[in-house]
């Protein structure tokens, strides 16, 4: 294995390590404001919890880019073949 | 290991690979289609059970539609709600054995991606004419022209990478623990799949109206007045 091979699957993982830490803390906050939401107002909650899904994906999405990019680097390394 | 980026090639017809997603996407093709229209033909003023799912579905996108877009949803529903039903069809394939969701492939995705890239761009010809849509480029201020054709063509990408990433990691994931731990392992994993699958597929439909409705908006020469759509 050479040292191209290396770098590429120890960013990869970098990639997702690191990826998703800024999606995780941003759901957390979502949710907290949800729960917050919820609490003080719970005949909103459907509308409320709709939304927080709908968030929580997009949010989701930034960690997605991330591993998309790690299976680039894994599978369709352009540097590799 | 298999990669998930290349699309495993079934058979050949002529010179042509016809690859395992373009069989699934065929197969729910014609389920969607042959359905459709044998609940047309037996349509009635008491709805059966099957007429009133559809009818309920069909009246949640309308409600979406408007919500959105702010607009009669007349025009907009067949494009969103084919685009809904098709991806959320889709996505749930994955609870027949053997099958893998045609969304989990990149060139699906692709070809849906552009599906919206060229309709955003026909409903803004036709809401404002071919200067109106272009004019739409120029607001709010001309120096943003390279940014505002930037942003067409990235938010495109986006739209794609999003909604593969998603379907192909819930594929990949099952597909790991089921190697790693066993038979019974992923089932929890994949009913979050199903989630993700239904959640994707709406905010996709609403990501192609909030896109639609821009073009529309900013383009349709009396409208320029009270309602900006959500971004």
């Amino acid at each position: 294995m050479n040292w191209l091979a290396a770098v590429s699957i120890a960013s990869a993982a970098l990639a997702v390590a690191f990826g998703a830490i800024g999606p995780a803390l941003g759901e957390g906050r979502a949710v907290a404001a949800a729960m917050d939401a919820i609490a003080r107002q719970p005949e909103a909650a459907n509308t409320i919890s709709r939304t927080l899904f709908v968030g929580l994906a997009m949010i989701e999405t930034m960690a997605i880019y991330c591993l998309v990019i790690a299976l680039l680097l894994l599978f369709a390394n352009p540097l590799l073949h | 290991m298999i990669s998930p980026l290349v699309s495993p090639v079934l058979f050949h017809i002529g010179p042509v690979p016809i690859s395992e997603p373009v069989v699934v996407t065929w197969g729910i093709m014609a389920a969607l289609t042959v359905g459709a229209m044998a609940l047309r033909r037996r349509l009635t003023l008491v709805p059966s059970a099957t007429q009133a799912a559809c009818e309920l579905v069909v009246e949640a996108v309308d409600a979406q539609i408007r919500d959105t877009m702010r607009v009669d949803p007349g025009p907009y529903r067949a494009f969103i709600g084919t685009l809904f039903v098709f991806i959320f069809v889709a996505n749930w394939s994955s609870l027949v054995p053997g099958v893998t969701p045609p969304t989990a492939r990149l060139e699906t995705d692709a070809a849906l991606a552009l599906i919206v890239f060229v309709a955003v761009i026909g409903f803004g010809v036709r809401a404002g004419g071919v200067k109106g849509y272009l004019a739409t480029f120029a607001t709010p201020s001309p120096l943003m022209i390279p940014l505002n054709f930037v942003e067409n063509l990235t938010r495109t990408f986006s739209l794609l990478i999003r909604l593969f990433g998603n379907v192909m990691s819930g594929v990949f994931v099952i597909g790991l623990v089921l190697s790693l731990a066993g038979l019974v392992a992923p089932i929890p994993l994949m009913a979050l799949d199903l989630l993700t699958g239904a959640v994707q597929a709406y905010i996709f439909a609403v990501l192609a109206m909030v896109f639609v409705a821009g073009a529309v908006s900013e383009s349709a020469p009396e409208s320029q007045s009270e309602e900006r759509t959500p971004s």
